[in-house]
């Protein structure tokens, strides 16, 4: 059963991910302090600012790994983590979470690849077991994707016998091959070489061109700068600043933007 | 005064005329012949001393009241461990459920079973009449529906089988928690976001990995509990032992067949070694061709030899 809340929160159809007043808290500590961020479907928002600005928290809400305490997070229009019935919002079981977090990608900073699959069985274990796709299917399309992250050759390799950059490609791969809405990335090439940085971002920039709906914390500028929609400036939990990638960086307005995008530049 | 040359191939055709004298080790030679030495003595006094009774070990080995025995032994073992292995599994489960009703009584039962030495509950299980004197279930509305006296149900056998299972399943629960929780966080991570159900994750992902971290210290277990079955024979249990010590019980040659029951446990056990290996290698396919453990004779050569081959190209 779909269930879409565009009407009832007056959200326009065409937001993919929409979060008001998210807030977050660890005990007494409280991480989020109230987001306001709308994703468009079929835009690139990339998210910066130092660490600890609850950013991959942020992301992490996006998908029900952490639970938010209060505000609205909607991934195309309806909650991941639970049921709106009677103006309550009813939490749900683990495997109807499981059934919404099918249609939302990620992809980890370390990759988190399944080391005792091969690259192939690493990207067709969910379609079949989750989708239900026919194993000739699954595989089909798992090679297919695996040409257009440049791997082919690598589909009955095992994990830790590619490179970083490889890894995360097939880990970028393994996401696709579940037919994701939206892919999000946290922090996908802060664990890789310098070298091997620039292969995974191709990758991604390929994705941006074809259409995919993509949140991506990072620390690349250039890549935000290029590929972004729109750029997200996060720190002390909230929201410091957004707008336009190229406007934001060329002339920031908050003093703690301007201060963060000179230390990273 | 002669430089060497900076050209690179010419300095490695200078490297290649000389011969390397390799290093003499005469003290490993030293010790190495006196082990061999009463290694020798020792083999001596095993063959000519008559009291070991050779000739009657070898006319009991096959005897069908040992083979017998030795059959139960290994029956015992292996439904010993599955069930160990079942209740070890909910137990682990339970001792990481977040849960605190769950994972106390788990603890509590690690702690009861492991606490307590096995022939203490061998011999409590089997004189559980002494407390329960009847086993009945009773029904709110329904009543009795039946009952049975203790006595008849716990028989030596099933004795055995309760109390070994239930103190090697907390050994079996702490080898599965510490497998479970060596799995990285982001494996489960990874898994959710790909839509699994925490079954499927488990079965698929979780389980999988463990098995690396749970097999070897479960094979150690599983040799351990093959000795430990030994002591089912103070409860009149036909195992290995028991049936040895019926045989002598009547011809007094006590120490043949007590040789004849020791060939037998090290055979089993060295049979169960070669399968923990497979085991192993089974579960770590990722990384095969990585750490072939060396087998039969390679392994026989490598006593042979005095130092170490060295490896890699030259």
């Amino acid at each position: 059963m779909k269930t879409n809340h565009f009407e009832r929160f007056a959200i326009s159809p065409s937001v993919m991910i929409h979060a008001s007043d998210v807030r977050k808290s660890y005990g007494s500590l409280e991480v989020l302090k109230g987001v306001n961020i709308s994703v468009p479907n079929g835009s690139v928002a990339c998210i910066i600012g130092p660490s600890g600005s609850g950013k991959s928290t942020f992301l992490r809400c996006i998908n029900h790994l952490e639970e938010i305490n209060s505000g609205l997070l909607l991934v195309d229009g309806d909650f991941v983590g639970y049921r709106l019935k009677d103006d309550k919002l009813h939490e749900l079981r683990a495997s109807q979470i499981c059934a919404r977090r099918a249609e939302i990608g990620m992809v980890f900073q370390h990759f988190n690849l399944f080391p005792h699959m091969t690259v192939l069985e690493n990207l067709i274990e969910a379609p079949i077991k989750v989708r239900g796709e026919h194993r000739a299917e699954a595989r089909l399309h798992a090679l297919e994707l695996l040409r257009r992250v440049g791997l082919a050759e690598k589909a009955t390799a095992f994990p830790r016998q590619l490179s970083g950059g490889q890894q995360q490609r097939v880990a970028i791969a393994r996401a696709l091959a579940m037919r994701p809405k939206v892919l999000l990335f946290d922090e996908p090439t802060s664990a890789l070489d310098p070298e091997l940085v620039g292969e995974v971002l191709s990758v991604m920039k390929d994705l941006a061109r074809d259409g995919m709906t993509m949140v991506v914390v990072t620390h690349e500028i250039g890549f935000a700068r290029e590929v972004a929609d729109q750029l997200i400036f996060m720190d002390g939990g909230t929201v410091m600043e957004q707008g336009d990638p190229r406007e934001m960086i060329a002339n920031p307005q908050s003093p703690r933007t301007r201060e963060f995008l000179a230390k990273v530049l | 005064m002669n430089v060497l040359p900076l050209k690179d191939d010419s300095v490695a055709a200078k490297r290649a005329q000389f011969t390397v004298v390799p290093l003499r080790h005469p003290w490993r030679w030293a010790a190495a012949a006196i082990v061999a030495i009463l290694l020798l003595l020792l083999l001596q006094a095993v063959v000519s001393n008559p009291n070991l009774q050779w000739p009657v070990v070898a006319s009991y080995i096959l005897n069908p009241i040992i083979l017998r025995g030795l059959w139960v032994t290994v029956g015992l073992t292996l439904v010993i461990m599955f069930f160990a292995s079942v209740i070890g599994m909910i137990v682990a489960l339970m001792m990481l459920s977040p849960s605190k009703m769950l994972s106390l009584p788990a603890a509590g039962f690690i702690w009861w079973f492991r606490g307590t030495p096995a022939l203490v509950q061998l011999i409590l299980w089997y004189n559980l009449s002494l407390i329960f004197k009847d086993i009945t279930l009773w029904l709110p509305g329904l009543g009795t529906v039946f009952s049975v006296p203790t006595n008849t149900v716990m028989t030596p056998l099933v004795a055995a089988v309760v109390a070994l299972s239930l103190h090697e399943a907390g050994y079996m629960a702490e080898i599965i928690r510490n497998g479970l929780k060596s799995v990285n966080r982001g494996q489960t991570e990874a898994a959710l976001c790909l839509g699994m159900k925490p079954s499927l994750l488990l079965r698929r992902i979780v389980i999988p990995q463990a098995m690396r971290v749970i097999i070897p210290p479960t094979g150690n277990e599983t040799i351990n509990l093959l000795k430990t079955t030994s002591l089912v024979s103070i409860i009149a249990v036909g195992d290995l032992l028991y049936s040895a010590q019926a045989i002598y019980a009547r011809t007094f040659e006590t120490i043949p067949l007590l040789l004849v029951a020791t060939f037998w446990y090290l055979v089993v056990v060295s049979i169960m070694t070669v399968g923990q290996g497979y085991l192993e290698r089974h579960y770590s396919r990722d990384e095969a061709g990585h750490d072939p453990a060396p087998g039969g004779f390679s392994r026989l050569g490598s006593i042979l030899m005095m130092r170490e081959k060295w490896r890699g190209a030259q």
